[in-house]
């Protein structure tokens, strides 16, 4: 029994160890961050060094424009998400609840969008967006992802689980399917359309290569980008304290949201029922 | 919903009354227009690229061919005779074994571990998740900084405990290894959340049973958990290898492909093909490599996980 | 549902005003195609929104910052030629690093995007950007100028070599360096080297080396000797090694490339000794970024790194510096590197006229020896080092001049059609010899045959 309690403590002991590994890289990056811009990098001031100074988040604030960057962020995931949960819903339900002749030609259609990554797709992507002369904007941006067949399949089986008797005692009273839609379907999935937000929000959040390749002009990138410019900025050499401080000012968001709604996070991507 | 007047109709889906053949097909089609821009978003950035993709691989289109010249398969008997393309697709292979397979076991056994009421388990499974949150970019970019030989963490403390300091991107054996360390990094936590729900839906009684008839942990494990969650796991290894197939972010920050090509992974490679050397066309042809490679990985995925792959009742 | 709708909608819209402000052509997240001017560029021509003058509008594209704040020193540059010239605007625009502008380039090349009027692009594009018919010779402006005379007199020949070509000047030299060795005098010191001087020759680099490397009771080394980066672009200080030995890896025409000869070969063998059997500097390639860092916090006492590190290494190196000319054998060697300005083809008259000004303005002698003293470079003209500002620096920083002398022995910079994969295929071949992954001659034979098969689409 008490052998039993010593592995558990043991056992937890270990595990607390190992998310303390796992958080190394994020605690040396602010630990790097906030010490003053000339202070050496060496053995001994590997994790304090110089004192404290917030210097270095002003200088890599002046360098680039993170401001723009932000505002195109919030654009470009914002306009995504917006898209993606109406056009998902209104996909969703009519996979779910509509008569659809041919609808199992329609599901390979859109399972071909979760065989196939956007990401394999780049190139020729890349020579659409040339050829619809949408070169160098947000929209191009955005454009690929409005159409999510992720999340019509999420909604689909979200809307599948609200009873049927309900949908006909709505039609009964006269509703049309967009009030159906409103108030007997939606008001339950709730959490699915949480959680996929949450999915969508990060995934674009957190993406580099497609921006990279239809953007050009500097104050259309987002922070991704902008955070990959700014890391090259430096024929002459890393400076790494400036540069940690620009890694945070690009992640301190969503990380914060995160620390602050964690519980939340975790506990609606889990009950999405993702399966 | 005030009452409307409505002739009484009888309930269920059938109407008595008999509406005209063109009203009923007219609703129909109505029903279409709810899925076109779903259907029309992915017939053109899926479907659509495609087959251009396929297309346009057949033309030569680089600096020493400005305007697109039919070649037929020229550009892929050039990828064939390429060494590098090779070494690429060698690298490719060797990156999703080494990432795959460990990001599963290691997301399981967090799982495992988590998958429990303790104080503070929230946190536990925050400090494991939280990588997904940040961007491959800045992460990429703190680990090339870890990496870095002389100043950097992982030699500091490799050298304090007086075990050499290693070139990790600057040696052509050890880059990969490195890369796969940060990819096995920040997605465990990802995967581990799938494998925490997967659990979380577990019939309690089976276990119960199984503790009955003395059944030890690793038996449990072996026996009764892993066969349950065969249908996450199959979910999880599509992800993480549609992913590692991705990978280009880290690329792009730490190393280049270098060093001698050793970390240039196919989709990079095509990007490089594209937009570094500018050629066009062979940059379509490596796509479709690709896009082949990852249709018989899904599919054999598929097929040989999904023929173990137990299934709850769908409700 | 629909409140969340409704929500989003007005933020975004508050966003969209919010941030239009921002830049002249900020186009709105739903808006269509971009507008022709638009295309490749920061600002544009049409907007007289943010001037509120009829001013010609240039705008200006400038890569890799040099350390430090480079985007505040060059707005402030273009502020004074603004202020002096109020019918001509120019917008500097931090375009990322050289490979970042280059494939700009190729976007432009593949038909889409109007490329800015001005850019500064690395001297070895030039092959590339004439390849494509993108640029126009600066050739008219000089010659109608006694000024633009004057310019490429001045400017020093080792420039004008990656710059000119069949009679016709393509670039005009901004940014240009060539690598040099900076050394720790204080580890120099106490290894008793002499700190007035660097290492002369090739066997000295060696000497040196092995002196200053030091190993702690384990075998482990704590301080390295020498660090020579070979990542990123590994062609531009092996050829330094080349040049040295006798002979650069160029051929007598574009789409000729001289990578396997055999004091090519030898260069490469020694490069890859220096880590392999010298072991004076790390195993495996090093990492340019990494370089200055290391340097300055003393655990390398050699470097070699571009004269454009200067500024900021003397500013973070907390002991003497040194900087000497990259060790001879047959001869004192080294590239030049660095950018030009080009000028494209597809612009408006007028406003490459203004452009033009800009540049003049630019490569004036008091204004390139600002860019010197301000980053490290080597001013391209002759006559600005007789400037006043950069006599009196001078003084203070002997070093600077240490470029500008090695100058006399510099040659091209690898290029030729297809420049950045002729230059990632001798990259390859150095990177694995380093690594003792393949010899010498065997890389440097592959690196040919891939490089001949390459340019053999080209007919000259």
């Amino acid at each position: 029994m008490i052998r039993r309690r010593m592995l558990d403590g043991l056992a937890l002991a270990g595990l607390i160890a190992w998310a303390g590994l796992w958080l190394v890289p994020l605690l040396w990056t602010v630990a790097v961050a906030f010490r003053p811009p000339d202070a050496a990098l060496t053995a001994e001031t590997l994790w304090y060094g110089g004192g404290l100074s917030l210097d270095n988040f002003k200088e890599a604030w002046d360098a680039v424009p993170f401001a723009q960057y932000y505002v195109n962020t919030l654009l470009i995931v914002g306009g995504i998400l917006i898209v993606q949960l109406i056009t998902v819903t209104l996909a969703g339900y009519a996979f779910a609840r509509r008569p659809l002749p041919g609808r199992e030609g329609l599901f390979l259609v859109l399972l071909t969008q979760i065989l196939i990554p956007t990401g394999a797709l780049l190139i020729p992507n890349y020579a659409t967006i040339r050829a619809l002369n949408l070169y160098d904007t947000r929209l191009a941006v955005m454009l690929p992802f409005f159409a999510s067949a992720f999340g019509t399949f999420l909604m689909r089986q979200t809307f599948r689980q609200v009873p049927i008797d309900l949908d006909d005692a709505a039609r009964l009273d006269g509703a049309n399917w967009l009030q159906t839609l409103r108030h007997v379907y939606l008001p339950g999935a709730r959490p699915a359309l949480v959680a996929f937000a949450l999915v969508s929000t990060i995934f674009h959040w957190n993406d580099f290569f497609w921006p990279l390749i239809v953007l050009n002009s500097d104050a259309k990138l987002p922070l991704t980008v902008g955070l990959a410019k700014f890391t090259q900025m430096g024929e002459s050499g890393a400076q790494w304290s400036l540069i940690t401080a620009g890694t945070l000012l690009v992640i301190a968001p969503l990380l914060v949201l995160f620390l602050i709604f964690q519980r939340q996070f975790v506990d609606s991507m889990l009950k999405s029922g993702l399966k | 919903m005030a009452e409307t007047t409505v002739p009484a109709r009888p309930a269920g889906r059938a109407q008595a009354a008999q509406p005209s053949r063109l009203r009923a097909t007219f609703r129909d089609s109505a029903n279409y227009l709810l899925i076109l821009p779903t259907l029309l978003g992915i017939l053109a950035f899926t479907l659509w690229p495609l087959i251009a993709g396929v297309w346009n691989s057949l033309f030569l289109q680089n600096q020493a061919h400005l305007h697109p010249q039919f070649a037929g398969l020229e550009n892929y008997a050039r990828l064939v005779n390429d060494p590098v393309f090779g070494q690429v697709l060698g690298n490719t292979l060797l990156y999703t074994l080494g990432t795959v397979p460990a990001s599963i076991g290691i997301a399981l056994v967090l799982a495992l571990l988590l998958n429990r009421r303790l104080r503070g388990v929230g946190w536990l499974r925050s400090a494991f998740f939280y990588p997904t949150m940040m961007p491959m970019v800045s992460v990429a970019t703190v680990w090339l900084f870890m990496y870095s030989p002389q100043v950097g963490l992982v030699n500091a403390t490799l050298q304090a405990l007086h075990l050499g300091s290693p070139n990790w991107l600057g040696d052509d054996r050890l880059v990969l290894p490195a890369l796969m360390v940060l990819g096995i990094w920040k997605q465990s936590g990802y995967l581990m959340i799938f494998y925490l729900a997967g659990l979380q839906s577990l019939p309690k009684e089976v276990y119960e049973a199984a503790a009955l008839d003395g059944a030890g942990p690793w038996q449990t494990l072996r026996r009764i958990t892993w066969p349950l969650l065969s249908g996450t796991t199959l979910f999880v290894a599509t992800i993480a290898i549609a992913g590692a197939f991705q990978t280009t972010d880290q690329i792009f920050i730490m190393t280049d492909g270098g060093p001698n090509n050793a970390s240039d992974l196919l989709l990079y490679h095509i990007y490089l093909t594209a937009f570094r050397f500018g050629d066009l066309g062979l940059a379509q042809a490596g796509t479709v490599v690709l896009l082949a490679m990852l249709l018989v990985v899904t599919t054999a995925n598929l097929v040989f996980g999904g023929r173990r792959a137990y299934y709850e009742d769908a409700r | 549902m629909k409140r969340i709708m409704m929500l989003g909608l007005l933020v975004v819209a508050l966003l969209m005003t919010g941030c239009g402000t921002d830049t002249p052509t900020a186009t709105p997240a739903s808006g269509g195609p971009s507008t022709p001017a638009a295309g490749g560029g920061g600002a544009t021509a049409t907007t007289a929104a943010s001037s509120g003058g009829p001013a010609t509008e240039v705008s200006f594209y400038y890569p890799v910052a040099v350390g430090g704040p480079i985007s505040k020193i060059l707005q402030g540059y273009a502020d004074k030629f603004n202020a002096a010239n109020p019918d001509v605007h120019v917008t500097p625009v931090f375009a990322g690093g050289y490979n970042d502008v280059l494939t700009k380039i190729q976007t432009a090349l593949q038909g889409g995007g109007n490329p800015p009027e001005l850019a500064v692009m690395l001297s070895t594009d030039m092959q590339t950007l004439i390849d494509a018919d993108m640029i126009s010779p600066f050739d008219d402006f000089i010659n109608s100028s006694a000024d633009g005379k004057a310019l490429i007199d001045d400017i020093y020949p080792a420039f004008l070599r990656n710059s000119q070509q069949d009679g016709h000047t393509y670039g005009i030299p901004f940014q240009r360096s060539t690598p040099v060795l900076y050394y720790n005098k204080d580890l120099f010191k106490a290894a008793g080297l002499d700190p007035e001087h660097g290492p002369a020759t090739w066997d000295d680099l060696v000497a040196y080396g092995k002196q200053l490397t030091k190993r702690d009771s384990n075998g482990n080394v704590t301080t390295w000797g020498l660090e020579i980066p070979s990542d990123g672009f590994p062609y531009w200080l092996f050829q330094g090694f080349a040049i040295a030995n006798g002979q650069n890896v160029l051929g007598d025409a574009p789409n000729k490339v001289r990578f396997n000869d055999p004091s090519t070969v030898a260069a490469l063998q020694f490069f890859a000794d220096l880590s392999q059997k010298d072991q004076i500097e790390p195993p495996g390639v090093v990492i340019w970024n990494n370089t200055p860092t290391d340097f300055e916090a003393g655990k390398v006492a050699m470097v070699y790194h571009t004269t454009g590190s200067l500024t900021t290494i003397l500013q973070k190196s907390k002991f003497p510096v040194g900087v000497s000319f990259l060790p001879k054998k047959q001869q004192y060697g080294a590239p030049t590197g660095g950018g030009n300005f080009y000028i494209f083809k597809k612009t408006d008259p007028a406003k490459q006229k203004a452009a033009w000004r800009f540049v003049q303005f630019m490569t004036s002698p008091e204004q390139a020896a600002q860019w010197s003293i301000d980053t490290g470079y080597i001013a391209i003209r002759k006559s600005a080092y007789d400037v006043p500002a950069m006599k009196d620096y001078v003084v203070k920083v002997p070093q600077a001049l240490v470029a500008r002398d090695q100058l006399q022995y510099a040659e091209k910079e690898l290029t030729a059609h297809n420049s950045t994969q002729i230059q990632h295929i001798l990259g390859t071949a150095i990177q694995a010899a380093i690594t003792g992954k393949s010899p010498p001659q065997a890389a440097l034979d592959d690196a040919q045959k891939q490089a001949d098969q390459l340019l053999s689409q080209f007919s000259k």
